[in-house]
């Protein structure tokens, strides 16, 4: 029995005995960087010493998820164990590689060439991989995962990977999260060097629309039509945001992201800044996720000392700095008016809209918020260019998309795949299908995404289409649901979360969530009547058409879509029937419980 | 270039960025709301004013959907409706259904619209909440379980009031209006201005007062003028079968609907049983009720009498700033015609008699120069010895606003006040150092080449002079006289004359000392130095007390004006009021209120007649006050409630509220504004206009005025200033003076292009040191005031349950450092003592004080501020030196008890 995979938002911390190396080595002796040309001899240095490397080194899961796992412990072990047996050996922390079920992941790399993927690690396991594979040279068969033979293609040999287009996440996983030098030396902040030293602010807004970039947190507005918007709106100071509000029970992806490659998503967040003309920035993290807060930290005053914010960021007279701002665990802060206002210090709900942000956002002042895995977009588009960009994806989808795959997949993790592949691709190849016995749904979008039965399954994953389906992109939560799972008792799960998530600004969703709740609460316990059912549709309509923000709008959402696919279930259960055999008190889990854990 | 779009099948054009709720409200066409209210920024609550826009699949809310060309809108569309229907079922869920009981039946929006849309019901059975009300306060309650959650209520507080006492807590379903922590209006900041009730839409905020007294279809309004301080808020009184039964905000130009406590809740004296109805003549000693002949006749022969023997010198008489302007115009042409002397004064002496002179000298004029309504556009506004948002709440509601939208904040005061605490910044200086501090501050000015040199060129007069001295005063020596870092006093200085429209509010904390002439001089030398003066938006406000004090100086109930500022002393001017009136008019300049006192203690007066004032509790050193009225061979009060001063009474008349009869006002900012009567005097009582004509008709000058429309005209006759007013006129808006004529406007700002007086005068004036100073004896500077909840000596206020029942003791303002030296704890009862008296009362400890200083509300009979006060007067103005006096306070050692309510006999 494979060992269930769990989701550790706010539960785990970096433990506080690890004190990761703060980009030991600094090649500048503590001074700032004033001049454009000495930070591009410092890049070169780096490139050249990382490139030159033959170490043998081990890497050690240190997201969230492999803390949750027990890698702390591991790595605690490895770093005295190391010290007695194999004290050559370079022990790098990394963030999450996407295996997330196999975490305590721990990595074999010798003399610079593949990397085998030990899964599962506890102390006994890594001891014994360190025994026979880094001293003895054999890879231990047993607890090998698989073997990334060059970083831009892992496991090749799991279909989870085959899949994928690594892209945003193509550092995530190798680099140590907390060294600059890691990130510089695989191309970072090149990005940055290149929009201030060869682009005009308008240039790299041209790029980012000819890329055709879509707002990653779900809405997929252009990003580029939205940074113009906000560069000519008049008013001094702007301001730029990055939400990292990611509020969807299932979705993990930005976390990750900070976590894993915290100095992407600030060179992305820089860039914008230079071409909107902000001054100031802020990410929006919620203090569920200390560990991606205090790696933001610690690349902020990284690119600080490297001159990457300030003043005269490397010498180019442009300045911009930002300030980290911890939400407070609402859910509804990730809508974007909730949001600048709890920046503000104001309670956190939403306003009606216009005014828009780029007119009217923080303190009155042209803003711009785009979500962390959009800005993490950013530098690889203008590092790379808008045509390799554009080689992923499809006409108005162009990109990758990340998603964090949970449920009854047979393999669950975070995934990036590129826009536009279907959903029967990712459920049944790359996530290897279902675990036990038939396919039913996918929920996509959070709680406020759709349920798709298995005949939209070729319904390709991208903004237009799923929408046209009743479900939405969303932030990329991906829940699998096989025949175990009640479709009314997954819509009242998520009815649950949205009534209590509801900020309880506007009618139809303070009061609509509440009554959705309870007349699903009555379906689920004692059955009911057509007239239920209508009522349902009825305030679910309601609720979409009318309600203030996005929140509310999209609420009703897996009541409505499981109305439309999966009726015959409602059906039954006004008889008092549960084809799932979940509700009315039957013998398996209801959501609460079940959800997130496989079996 | 408008925008054209169509709403309900007509086509219309409208500015860019309307928007559809908006638009369609110019085509008539109101869209169902519960959330939106025009006085309010947009909240988007409540979904109600959903429309379909053709193409759009969403229904968008009206309220914050700007209008796009060629739209196609409905407001009533099947859609339309049917989701109006679900949001009034929603709401109705969780919505008692007690219509039959609810004071808002009639005027509860939420009603309105189930009965618009047939939702009887709503069709849900599900959870409903119910939570306790909140009214733990003597004003208004809250009940939740009403509470449609529209957020009206926290955007009023927050954007209009500025006490931010609402928000909405918790989440979902459980959301509710939290007051504070939601611990509890009472223990919240709120200061029961009560706004949040007159824009709620439901019954979810009630006053207390009107439970079962009737609602909306059983009442009538009657827009007047609030009675209370002299900011002149428009109200309307709610009347149900004679009686009052509420007070509500009205439309006026002061106030914009807004009221503060008083106004709102502190109307309930006009009822209450302690109200005079009947003469009262002292026989054996007792003052027994008496017919309105007997009393008449009686008054009108000992007034006589004692003219005869003594000589009209022996008269005097104070008038009321509490009454109307045609009263106060009565009141002082019979002291003058009928007992012959210009011994007529009223308590305005007591708070801007040093505006009047200070003013006066500088710009010919001593009102105020601009408009409540331009602190609207104002860049900076400097408020100086003036604690607004208490004293005159409204304005300070005008400066919250003002700040909002960016306006500079400057604070100068020795307390640290509520609006000190808000204030961009904040000059604590030490009491009675005021000119000492405007000189460092034109030191800067001046020095900096910040003053208006072409301002001062075209428009002034003694610049060199001034400019002369100001070389003593740098920052650093001022800061050292002041108290305050020289640096604030360079930063405020920078700060204003650098401001294009900036302007000055003070009160009484500028005008109450012996230097309060000075003071106001110093004043109108920063705005003329500046050229902040003849200009919108600029200026200086002094901040009258009483609602009609400005009106009883410009109707002359002064010793020495005549109605209009016209000097009694001047022979011409004599000549013409003798032609209109018909009777010599007294040369003699008359006696001012404490004049008045000190020849009353010294038997030269030997009469008085006293309307609508109290001058035991209101006048400095009270022991001297009521040695004079002992002395009188005679006394007249007239006053609608007994009184401190009517226990020295020989005949007693009872006046009629401002509830009972029509008049006049004029506010803080000139403007003459009606009051109506509501209902009929109370017992006996008459109007004083008619009680004045009645006892000058007995006493041979008869005064026939078929109403006080009448009087006004008579007045506009005499009094250029009013020359253009008349009850026709003055509608719901009033006029501002000067009105010379009928056909002009009235004057929004005074001094445009010149002043008053010709040339602006700029005053040389020096610092000097209060009548009384600290020393070892009585080591603190002791300084009176009012607070929120209660008003001059308490005759109204104290009889308002509210009122009352929330601040019903006196206190003593006590530094926390102080309390800590003399272990002095928090409600502990406490002496303090001045060379004139000593009072006992409860320690209020706060920083509001400095070490040095104590504060004393004087609004309480039971601890009477004035029993220790200084009479020491300005010798220009002739007013006492309030504000500063050296005192002494003691620990009690007892143990505690309540203060005894003093019982009146009457």
């Amino acid at each position: 029995m494979p060992k269930p995979h769990r989701k550790a938002d706010g539960v785990s911390h970096f433990p506080p005995d690890i004190a990761l190396p703060v980009a030991g080595h600094s090649y500048l002796g503590g001074a700032s960087l004033s001049r454009l040309d000495e930070f591009l001899q410092l890049q070169e240095q780096i490139r050249t010493r990382y490139q030159a490397k033959t170490d043998d080194a081990l890497y050690v899961g240190m997201g969230t998820c492999g803390l949750a796992a027990g890698s702390g412990e591991v790595f605690r072990f490895l770093r005295s164990y190391l010290k007695e047996r194999a004290p050559h050996v370079q022990l790098v922390p990394v963030g999450c590689i996407g295996l997330d079920e196999e975490e305590v992941l721990v990595d074999v790399q010798l003399g610079g060439k593949e990397r085998y993927s030990y899964g599962r690690m506890d102390i006994d396991r890594t001891r014994k991989v360190i025994d026979r594979h880094v001293l003895e040279g054999k890879p231990v068969e047993e607890w090998l995962v698989g073997i990334i033979p060059e970083p831009a293609k892992p496991y090749p040999d799991l279909p989870f990977y085959r899949y994928q287009q690594r892209y945003v996440f193509c550092r995530s996983g190798f680099i140590n999260p907390e060294r600059i030098e890691d990130y510089i030396a695989w191309g970072g902040y090149a990005a940055l060097v290149r929009a201030l030293r060869d682009m005009t602010p308008e240039e790299v807004i041209e790029a980012i629309s000819q890329a055709g970039l879509r707002g990653r947190g779900g809405a997929g507005f252009p990003t580029g039509r939205k940074w113009e918007l906000a560069r000519k709106s008049p008013g001094e100071p702007k301001y730029v945001v990055c939400n990292a509000d990611e509020g969807d029970p299932g979705a993990f992806m930005d976390r990750s992201l900070l976590e894993g490659d915290p100095h992407g998503v600030l060179e992305g967040l820089i860039i914008g800044a230079y071409a909107i003309g902000a001054a100031h920035g802020f990410f929006y993290v919620r203090a569920e996720y200390p560990l991606a807060i205090r790696r933001l930290k610690i690349a902020i005053n990284q690119a600080r000392r490297f001159g990457l914010l300030g003043d005269d960021i490397l010498g180019t007279g442009f300045a911009f700095d930002v300030t980290i701002k911890e939400g407070a665990g609402a859910f509804v802060c990730g809508e974007e008016t909730a949001l600048m206002a709890s920046i503000m210090g104001k309670r956190g709900m939403p306003h009606p809209r216009p005014p828009y942000p780029a007119a009217k956002g923080l303190w009155e002042q042209p803003t711009n918020i785009n979500n962390v895995e959009t800005w993490a977009n950013v530098p690889l588009i203008i590092d790379r260019g808008v045509h390799q960009f554009c080689a992923y994806g499809n006409e108005n989808n162009r990109g990758t998309k990340l998603f964090a795959i949970t449920g009854k997949t047979a393999t669950t993790g975070l995934a990036e795949v590129p826009l536009g592949m279907s959903l029967h691709t990712i459920i049944f190849k790359l996530a290897g299908g279902v675990r036990r016995g038939r396919f039913k749904a996918v929920q996509i979008g959070g709680p406020s995404g759709g349920c798709l039965p298995e005949d939209k399954l070729s319904t390709p994953v991208d903004y237009d289409a799923l929408t046209k389906v009743g479900a939405m992109m969303g932030s990329g939560g991906m829940v699998v649901l096989n025949e175990e799972t009640c479709m009314v008792d997954l819509a009242r799960f998520f009815t649950s979360f949205n009534r209590n998530e509801s900020c309880g600004k506007c009618t139809p969703c303070r009061e609509g969530t509440l009554r959705m709740l309870e007349i699903l609460e009555q379906l689920t316990t004692q059955g009911g009547s057509l007239e239920d059912l209508a009522k349902l549709e009825g305030l679910g309509q309601t609720m979409r058409l009318t309600s203030l923000c996005g929140l509310g709008q999209t609420a009703p959402n897996p009541v409505l879509s499981t109305l439309t696919y999966f009726q015959d279930e409602y059906l039954a259960h006004l008889e008092g029937r549960c084809p799932a055999g979940v509700c009315f008190g039957g013998v398996k889990e209801r959501k609460e419980e079940a959800l997130w854990a496989s079996p | 270039m408008g925008i054209t779009l169509t709403i309900d099948g007509q086509q219309t054009q409208v500015p860019e960025g309307t928007t559809i709720f908006n638009a369609a409200r110019e085509l008539g066409i109101t869209v169902p709301h519960l959330c939106y209210h025009p006085m309010l920024s947009v909240i988007g609550a409540c979904r109600l004013c959903i429309v379909e826009v053709e193409g759009l699949g969403a229904l968008p809310a009206s309220c914050s959907t700007p209008v796009r060309e060629g739209m196609v809108v409905a407001t009533e569309s099947p859609r339309v409706i049917e989701a109006r229907r679900q949001i009034l079922d929603l709401l109705l869920a969780n919505h008692p259904e007690d219509c039959l009981t609810c004071e808002k039946t009639g005027d509860c929006r939420l009603q309105a619209y189930a009965y618009k849309y047939g939702v009887k019901r709503s069709s849900y059975q599900g959870d409903v909440k119910h939570y306790d009300a909140d009214e733990n306060n003597p004003f208004f309650i809250r009940d939740h379980n009403k509470c449609i959650l529209c957020g009206r209520c926290v955007y009023m507080c927050a954007e209009k009031v500025g006490a931010n006492v609402y928000t909405f807590a918790y989440r979902g379903f459980e959301t509710k209006i939290a007051a504070g922590l939601d611990t509890g209006l009472e223990n919240s900041p709120c200061i029961f201005c009560g706004n949040c009730i007159s824009v709620c839409p439901t019954g979810a905020l009630q006053p207390k007062l009107i439970r079962g007294q009737g609602r909306v279809f059983d009442v009538d309004k009657v827009q007047t003028v609030c009675p209370y301080c002299g900011v002149g808020c428009a109200i309307s009184l709610q009347i149900n079968q004679g009686k009052i039964i509420g007070a509500v905000g009205a439309n006026g130009p002061a106030n914009n609907n807004l009221l503060c406590v008083k106004g709102r809740f502190g109307w309930d004296f006009i009822q209450h049983r302690d109200r005079l109805k009947e003469p009262l003549v002292r026989k054996g000693g007792e003052l027994v009720p008496v017919s309105w002949d007997e009393a008449l006749s009686y008054a009108a022969a000992r007034l006589l009498a004692i003219k005869d023997k003594y000589g009209p010198g022996a008269l005097g008489g104070l008038s009321s700033a509490k009454c109307t302007n045609e009263e106060n115009y009565l009141f002082q042409k019979f002291i003058r015609l009928v007992l012959g002397t210009n011994n007529v004064d009223h308590c305005a002496r007591l708070c801007h008699a040093s505006t009047i002179t200070g003013l006066s000298y500088a710009f010919g004029s001593g009102a105020a120069t601009n408009s409540i309504a331009e602190l609207e556009e104002a860049e900076l506004i400097l408020v100086v010895g003036s604690n607004t948002l208490e004293a005159h709440p409204v304005i300070g509601f005008w400066l919250h606003q003002a700040q909002r939208r960016g306006a500079t904040l400057i604070v100068i005061d020795p307390r640290r006040t509520d609006l000190a605490e808000k204030a961009d910044l904040f000059l604590q200086l030490a009491p009675g150092t005021d000119v000492a501090l405007y000189l460092g501050m034109m030191h800067v000015i001046v020095g900096e080449g910040l003053h208006d040199r072409e301002f001062i060129e075209e428009r002034c007069e003694g610049f060199p002079e001034l400019a002369a001295i100001l070389p003593d005063y740098p920052p650093a020596k001022v800061a050292a006289m002041t108290g305050v870092p020289p640096e604030d006093i360079i930063k405020a200085a920078r700060l204003y004359a650098s401001s294009k429209r900036a302007t000055i509010l003070y009160a009484m904390g500028i005008t109450q000392h012996t230097s309060g002439t000075a003071n106001v001089a110093s004043l109108a030398n920063l705005a003329m130095l500046t050229g902040n003066v003849g200009r919108p938006s600029t200026g200086i406000y002094p901040l009258r007390g009483q609602n009609n004090v400005q009106g009883a100086c410009d109707m002359g109930a002064l010793p020495d004006y005549l109605p209009g500022y016209q000097r009694v002393a001047k022979e011409e001017v004599r000549a013409l009021f003798e032609e209109k009136w018909g009777r010599p008019l007294p040369h003699d300049r008359g006696l001012t209120v404490l004049e008045m006192m000190e020849a009353a203690r010294a038997g030269k007066i030997r009469a008085m007649y006293i309307m609508g004032e109290n001058p035991v509790l209101s006048d400095p050193d009270m022991a001297g006050t009521e040695a004079a009225l002992e002395k009188l061979d005679f006394l007249i009060v007239q006053d609608i409630f007994p009184t401190e001063t009517t226990r020295y009474a020989h005949v007693v008349l009872p006046g009629a509220s401002f509830a009972e009869k029509d008049g006049t006002f004029t506010n803080t900012e000139r403007r003459i504004q009606r009051i109506r009567k509501a209902i009929e005097p109370v017992g006996e009582s008459l109007p004083d206009w008619q009680i004045i004509s009645k006892l000058s008709a007995r006493m041979g000058y008869p005064m026939e005025y078929p109403s006080a429309a009448a009087v006004m005209d008579e007045i506009a006759s005499v009094t250029p200033i009013y020359g253009g007013v008349s009850y026709d006129r003055l509608g719901d808006r009033g006029l501002q003076w000067p009105c010379p004529h009928r056909d002009h406007p009235g004057t929004k700002f005074l001094h445009h292009e010149r002043f008053a007086g010709g040339k602006g005068r700029l005053a040389v004036v020096r610092p000097q040191v209060p009548a009384e100073v600290p020393d070892d004896e009585y080591p603190f500077i002791l300084s009176t005031g009012r607070h929120l909840y209660h008003y001059h000596t308490g005759t109204m206020s104290r009889r308002s349950y509210g009122l009352e029942t929330f601040r019903p003791e006196a206190y003593v303002e006590v530094n926390p450092g102080t309390a800590a030296d003399l272990g002095i704890e928090e409600g502990e009862l406490v002496a303090v003592a001045t060379r004139r008296g000593e009072i006992v009362l409860k320690a209020l400890i706060t920083d509001r004080v400095g070490p040095r200083v104590l504060f004393i509300p004087f609004h309480y009979r039971e601890a009477p501020a004035n029993l220790l006060t200084n009479p020491a007067r300005d010798p220009k103005a002739q007013i006492p030196e309030l504000k500063v006096c050296a005192a002494r306070l003691t620990k009690i050692r007892q143990v505690e008890e309540p203060l005894q309510e003093v019982v009146y006999t009457t």
